[in-house]
């Protein structure tokens, strides 16, 4: 299922993602800031539970498997589906292109946990 | 611990959060020297002559290296005229090298087509051609003689070598709030961003605010302006004051002072931010132990304005959580109670509260002035042509001595 953005960039939450290489990730109290050097934009992630998750990205075969992988409810899956694709609209993750790992489980890190 | 110190929500809107500051700013702003080839009216750092205490090459070099450490992203480079710098390239090299973005302003002195075609070719780096008037006439009179076409050259450079994205900054000012258009026109002609910020009556400011500060129509005007073509144009934080008018304008709706952003001035100070040099504001200074980050995380100053305001007249009027009590530096410097209406507000109340003030009242004037002491070449003429005497010894030879100066 894609997700089709305004401007034109579908978010495929099957896909494999990452953090853009051009973003920068800064952890606050309150979630985080991102900041693309790229585009020079600023955005902000509003929970600790989606920084979790914008960087388990790289670590999983698909957006939803990091979203599974880091504890998100069914009830909120959707909320993160869509900011991930507003991340997504505005340059701040990225498609991978490698081939995914396979689904495994991280030894250590902010997802092995449920919040 | 026994202080009272707020908790920081948790969840909510982002603005909430900004209100009790972060672990690193946003936004910083570094002026890297005071000296400036022009003599603009209403500078808001009083420039003019180099400050002999300016951070060495090393220093700022070691300032970079912590703003790397604490993930500041980009940094906004000013003075002063900060290209005139003999190390500025070098510095901005350097930042760019440790992963920190730099945008700086100029008003295109040292923008000739090989700095220009340099520029071109270095990725994270913002240009900022400042420019007070869409016209030569209306600049220059603020800018001072020649000032326009020193900008435009820059202008030319950069877009003849291929720079993209750079920007064209104006001051809003009395004489150019009518020129919006002429602006966007203007910036649109050299494939440049149009950014446009507030007339604070910080450093000379103070003595142009009266005259220059936008009319109440012409903040309205600028409203409507800014609502219709808000999103191809910055603003920065500069006009949340005007949100009471209806709906929010894009950008920051709140006072960044201190939360979100600061100043880093020439000889290491930190203030809450550029438009507020005063004691009052310093919050301490790179060269100190611990150094910037601990400046941002640990000063008592910066601690209170991460305090939300609970008290003063703002807080129980309608509009307070769309301008949140206005600018900070735009009330103390025109006497106003830091926790009252902005001298612009837009419902009126600032005008009542700059019409109540103590006729001695003397405003807050900063402890620093490196404005030139002797005419400069293409003097601003805002302020009219200074008076030459005929023959030397018409005229005292201690007239314009200022003889405060020497008690200080």
């Amino acid at each position: 299922m894609a997700i089709s953005a305004a401007e034109g960039v579908a978010f495929d939450p099957d896909a494999p993602w990452r953090l853009a290489r051009s973003v920068a990730l800064r952890p606050e109290p309150f979630g985080a800031l991102v900041y693309s050097f790229s585009t020079r934009k600023l955005s902000f992630l509003k929970s600790k539970v989606l920084v979790d998750v914008v960087q388990a990205l790289a670590d999983h075969p698909s957006a939803s498997a990091a979203v599974a992988a880091c504890g998100v409810g069914e009830g909120q899956r959707a909320t993160y589906v869509k900011a991930l694709a507003d991340l997504a609209r505005s340059q701040m993750i990225e498609e991978r292109t490698s081939v995914p790992p396979t689904t495994r489980t991280l030894a250590a890190g902010p997802c092995t946990e449920a919040e | 611990m026994t202080a009272v110190v707020p908790e920081r929500p948790v969840g909510g809107r982002l603005i909430d959060q900004f209100e009790y500051g972060l672990d690193a700013p946003i936004c910083l702003t570094w002026e890297l020297t005071y000296a400036c080839n022009l003599a603009c009216v209403h500078c808001l750092s009083s420039s003019g002559r180099r400050d002999p205490r300016e951070l060495s090459t090393a220093e700022a070099e070691a300032v970079i290296d912590e703003l790397q450490r604490m993930q500041v992203f980009y940094v906004n480079v000013g003075g002063g005229e900060p290209t005139v710098r003999p190390d500025f390239w070098h510095l901005l090299d350097y930042a760019i090298g440790h992963q920190v973005g730099v945008k700086f302003s100029t008003n295109g002195v040292k923008l000739d087509r090989a700095r220009a075609e340099q520029l071109a070719a270095t990725d994270y780096v913002d240009v900022q051609i400042s420019l007070d008037g869409a016209t030569a006439e209306v600049n220059d009179r603020v800018r001072g003689a020649g000032s326009f076409a020193t900008a435009t050259r820059a202008l030319e450079n950069l877009a003849e070598a291929g720079m993209r994205d750079f920007k064209v900054s104006v001051v809003v000012t009395r004489e150019n709030a009518g020129q919006l258009d002429a602006f966007k026109a203007l910036t649109d002609r050299y494939g440049a961003q149009l950014r446009i910020t507030r007339l604070r009556p910080s450093g000379r400011g103070a003595d142009v605010w009266d005259q220059l500060h936008p009319t109440a129509a012409q903040q309205r005007e600028l409203y409507d302006w800014l609502l219709a073509n808000g999103e191809g144009v910055l603003t920065g934080d500069s006009f949340f004051h005007l949100s009471p008018f209806g709906e929010a304008l894009p950008g920051l709706n709140l006072c960044g002072a201190g939360r979100v952003v600061c100043l880093i001035d020439p000889v290491g100070d930190v203030y809450a931010c550029p438009f507020a040099i005063h004691e009052n504001f310093l919050a301490g200074n790179v060269r100190d132990e611990g150094g910037f980050q601990r400046v941002w995380q640990q000063s008592a100053l910066f601690a209170e304005l991460r305090t939300p305001q609970t008290g003063g007249a703002c807080t129980r009027c309608a509009h307070f959580d769309a301008c949140r009590g206005g600018c900070m530096a735009a009330k103390f410097f025109t006497g106003l109670p830091l926790d009252g209406p902005d001298p612009e507000c837009v419902q009126g109340y600032g005008e009542t509260a700059l019409a109540a003030r103590d006729a001695a009242l003397v405003t807050p004037r900063s402890h620093l002035d490196h404005s030139h002491a002797g005419p400069v070449r293409g003097q601003p003429t805002l302020l009219g042509m200074p008076g030459i005497p005929a023959k030397s010894c018409d005229e005292s030879p201690l007239a314009g001595l200022d003889l405060r100066s020497g008690v200080r």
